[in-house]
């Protein structure tokens, strides 16, 4: 596990590298992931980079391989899914030529295939429109016969002038084919027109869908033949057959010519089929043999390509018998990049090793911090709201716990703390399996199992705090309350409440979470709220305490030694002297004042806290009766007038002693001084106008003071929230499972389980999903804005090295 | 007595979960991380411990119940009710 108190050390490092071994070296420093070049050439267009021409090659090799891809998925063919232990490393020079010639051969056979395919299904289709026309003509001639026969009947053979109309009329012609049945109507009323009503035109659908020639889908067609006279009246006929895309066959009138065709064409379509079969055999072995590796030369030419890309980042030096590149890397992998240049050195043989110096500079390096996939979760959640300075305290490491805590301060129940960590436990033992799952919504749950599972298990405890089980409440120590009653009070008609008295009816305190007997009580929600308002303030005013504490962290790192005085001093004082004194009075509240004392400590007299800081704020005053006292403790008076005093004189601490400390140093020391070395944080402080520097720092300060008495308001939403939740739970209970308790026998028993089931759904749907997810995003509003705007600065930019396995997740996710 | 019993008891306790806890849970107990976790566990799970059993500590007002209610408690938590 790393260290996430703050961001790594980052160094600018140059890489001098021989070209022979560049490839190589890159290709290591790909694995690893621990370089984020930059590049040297962002002037230089992409096509006149050194190496433009490699990457068209691998742009090439992309294109083959997409196309194989392609064909795959059109023959269902499955790719293997390769285990990361199988992922092959970068190609090296040699291998790349095999893989090139592999896959234009590849490439070219599946072409080769595909257009002689298409060929031969044309042929295929030909001839089956043939078969078609032929057998389906049979009924046409039969019936033509017939009509001829009855012409000839009804002439006189004795008159000589009928005898050239005979002759004619027996040289009726005709055309066979075949076309679309959705064109075939508007086919048939322009052979009318053309002819003017001169032409016979019978027509056979063909049994099921056949391939459209054009367009490869199935389509529905139809046998057509036109009978006509005169040789003319043919040609009009063959050009609108051409114009509607109609197949014209040869067809024999005779019909023992046309059984010997039909013989002919199933002999040829035999042969055909079998033809194609042999094709697609071959087709099928070809990609199957190709699926096997296509993972694998996937993942290689991506990672070419991506090795050529950085390598154009890269410059040659003057004497051009090297390459010089620059990029980031962690202080701590310093030593693994250096090893990796001298494995790839001694495997690409260069006589001159490969090595990288540590350049030292004013730019602010990028902010990495080390997670695994416990803390990587919660890192995402802090840096959703911005990057963390170079260097910068991590709040992430401190949010492994706050952030769940706080989640089930006001999700607090037993029984749904327990769903969640059900649910998180699975997610977390199948986490191997469920990983390559690319779904997204279950992504954002699966990235976030481990912050699932830690809210899960505060919600467990607080849920025994709350003494919270689905809206039940737990007696496992014993009620602190008894009843003093005799059983003529309690069986009084007259009285329906009765209301026990803390003075002689409290035996000891619960001792571990809220007394069950409060889950019974009817003024519950009274107490409930005092004690959750007060416990809200105090996690609230501590959390920003500890939030306002981090900035000396950073005021020390960056030597900012003076800040310490004038900006987190009079921060914290301002907030410790008002509200932290709130805090204290609560406690001081609950300690000292009790039932069994008469007088100023009795509850009768206990004051409200928010009235005595309001008071004490605006030195306000209010009557109270004897015996009862205005102020807690003697003295209280004072020592309010003093924190307010110094509160106030905070403000213009704040607001006047940075620019005051930076105006008198600038003229103590003439000339503004030089950078810092580090670069980070407030650099811009030291060059900026006064004029700027003070309405920067009032702006600050402003935002300072309001949002100290916004935010501890807004901590108030933990109450809110518990609440909420608490009466929402006890509203399921009452009105939907507490139903299948009024009914006897078997009734009563099948109820039950009905409620039962519509309860469950709605606890899970409702009260763990939808008011899980509003408190996850309230606790993420208090991290992010009440606690994080007390030190963050969050203006850093990502550390994003070149890694292999980066490049190929994206790719994954396209 | 009593009081100042328990909480000792669970400050012993939580100090014990942010000592140990790292040693029990890993064998890197060093680790910033899980030193840093144990530590902030213990802290937060003290703090509302002792805000809820001082809030029940003096209680300013008792529960309101009704006779039903009485009478279950009567005979379910062993606390019966005086005859009179």
């Amino acid at each position: 596990m790393g260290d996430m108190f703050r961001s790594e050390k980052m160094a600018l490092c140059q890489l001098f590298i021989q070209p022979e071994a560049a490839y190589a070296s890159i290709a290591e420093l790909g694995e690893k992931g621990c370089v984020q070049f930059r590049d040297l050439n962002e002037e230089v267009s992409a096509f006149q980079r050194k190496y433009v021409n490699e990457v068209r090659r691998c742009d090439d090799m992309e294109r083959r391989l997409r196309y194989v891809e392609s064909e795959m998925k059109k023959d269902e063919v499955k790719l293997p899914v390769l285990r990361p232990e199988e992922e092959p490393i970068a190609p090296n020079p040699r291998e790349i030529v095999d893989l090139e010639a592999q896959l234009e051969k590849t490439d070219n056979e599946l072409r080769e295939m595909s257009a002689n395919g298409a060929s031969l299904d044309a042929n295929f289709r030909h001839m089956q429109e043939l078969k078609y026309v032929l057998e389906n003509t049979e009924g046409f001639f039969s019936d033509q016969e017939v009509i001829n026969l009855d012409v000839n009947r009804k002439l006189d053979p004795e008159d000589p002038a009928n005898l050239p109309g005979a002759a004619q009329r027996g040289q009726l012609a005709f055309v066979a084919g075949v076309i679309k049945l959705e064109r075939f109507f508007s086919f048939e009323r322009m052979l009318w027109r053309i002819s003017r009503g001169n032409i016979f035109l019978r027509r056979a659908d063909i049994d099921g869908l056949v391939a459209d020639e054009e367009t490869g889908r199935p389509v529905l067609k139809t046998v057509f033949v036109a009978f006509f006279q005169g040789e003319q009246l043919k040609q009009r006929i063959k050009k609108v057959c051409t114009g509607y895309h109609a197949a014209v066959y040869p067809c024999p009138s005779s019909h023992a010519e046309r059984k010997e065709m039909i013989k002919d064409v199933n002999v040829r379509l035999e042969d055909l089929k079998l033809v194609l079969s042999q094709s697609a055999d071959h087709r099928s072995r070809v990609l199957n043999s190709a699926s096997k590796h296509l993972p694998r030369w996937s993942i290689m030419v991506r990672k070419m390509k991506a090795i050529y890309h950085i390598l154009n980042f890269f410059n040659p030096d003057v004497t051009g018998k090297c390459l010089i590149g620059e990029g980031w890397v962690p202080t701590n992998d310093i030593s693994t990049v250096q090893d990796a240049l001298a494995r790839a050195s001694k495997i690409s043989e260069s006589s001159i090793p490969a090595f990288m110096n540590v350049i030292e500079t004013n730019e602010m390096p990028p902010t990495y911090t080390r997670t695994n996939k416990f803390t990587n979760g919660f890192q995402n959640l802090v840096d959703s709201y911005g990057m963390a300075s170079y260097r910068e305290v991590n709040p992430a490491l401190y949010a492994c716990i706050t952030f769940p805590f706080l989640f089930a301060v006001m999700f607090g129940d037993l029984g749904h703390g327990l769903i969640l960590l059900l649910f998180a436990s699975w997610l977390i033992i199948k986490e191997k399996q469920l990983s390559s799952i690319k779904e997204e919504i279950f992504n954002i749950f699966f990235g976030g199992r481990y912050i699932i599972f830690l809210m899960g298990i505060f919600s467990i405890y607080t849920g025994f705090i709350y003494n919270d089980v689905f809206s039940k409440s737990m007696n496992i120590f014993g009620s602190a309350w008894h009843m003093n009653y005799t059983r003529d009070v309690v069986e009084d008609e007259n009285l329906k409440y009765i209301t026990l008295r803390p003075n002689d009816t409290v035996y000891k305190t619960y001792p571990f979470g809220m007394d069950p007997i409060w889950q019974l009580a009817d003024n519950k929600i009274i107490f409930l709220n005092t004690f959750k308002m007060k416990l809200s303030i105090i996690v609230g005013v501590i959390h920003m305490i500890f939030g306002v504490s981090m900035s000396v962290v950073n005021f020390a790192y960056y030597k900012k030694y003076a800040s310490i005085f004038l900006e987190f001093l009079p921060q914290v004082l301002f907030l410790l002297l008002l509200f932290g004194y709130m805090v204290f009075m609560m406690f001081f509240k609950w300690v000292v004042y009790n039932d069994t004392v008469e007088g100023p400590l009795s509850p009768a007299c206990a004051p409200s806290i928010l009235i005595l800081f309001i008071n004490m704020i605006l030195q306000g005053s209010q009557d109270t009766p004897e015996p009862c006292k205005e102020f807690m403790f003697d003295g209280q008076k004072s020592i309010q007038q003093v924190f307010v005093v110094v509160a106030i004189i905070c403000i213009p601490w704040m607001l006047l002693g940075k620019p005051l400390y930076i105006m008198i140093k600038r003229k103590t020391n003439g000339a503004p001084p030089p950078k810092p070395q580090s670069g980070g944080g407030e650099g811009h402080g030291e060059d900026d106008e006064m004029g700027e520097i003070f309405i920067h720092q009032a702006i600050h300060t402003i935002e300072y003071v309001l949002s100290t008495v916004s935010h501890t308001a807004s901590y108030l939403r933990l109450w809110a929230l518990s609440l909420a939740h608490a009466q929402l739970s006890e509203v399921l209970w009452n009105m939907v499972f507490s139903m299948g308790f009024k009914y006897d026998s078997y009734i009563g028993g099948i109820l039950i389980y009905v409620f039962f089931g519509a309860w469950a759904l709605l606890t899970v749907g409702i009260l763990v999903l939808i008011e899980g997810l509003s408190a996850f995003l309230h606790t993420l509003r208090l991290h992010w804005v009440e606690f994080m705007s007390k030190f963050y600065e969050g203006a850093g930019y990502a550390f994003e090295p070149f890694a292999f396995k980066t490049i190929l997740d994206v790719s994954e996710d396209d | 007595m009593e009081v100042f019993l328990t909480i000792v008891f669970f400050t012993i306790f939580w100090a014990a979960v942010a000592k140990y806890g790292p040693i029990l849970f890993t064998k890197q107990p060093h680790d910033d991380l899980v030193r840093c976790i144990f530590l902030l566990t213990a802290v937060v799970c003290w703090l509302f411990w002792l805000c809820c059993y001082l809030a029940q500590l003096n209680p300013l007002l008792g529960p309101k119940l009704n006779g039903n209610t009485i009478r279950i408690i009567a005979s379910s938590w062993g606390n019966p009710i005086k005859e009179g």
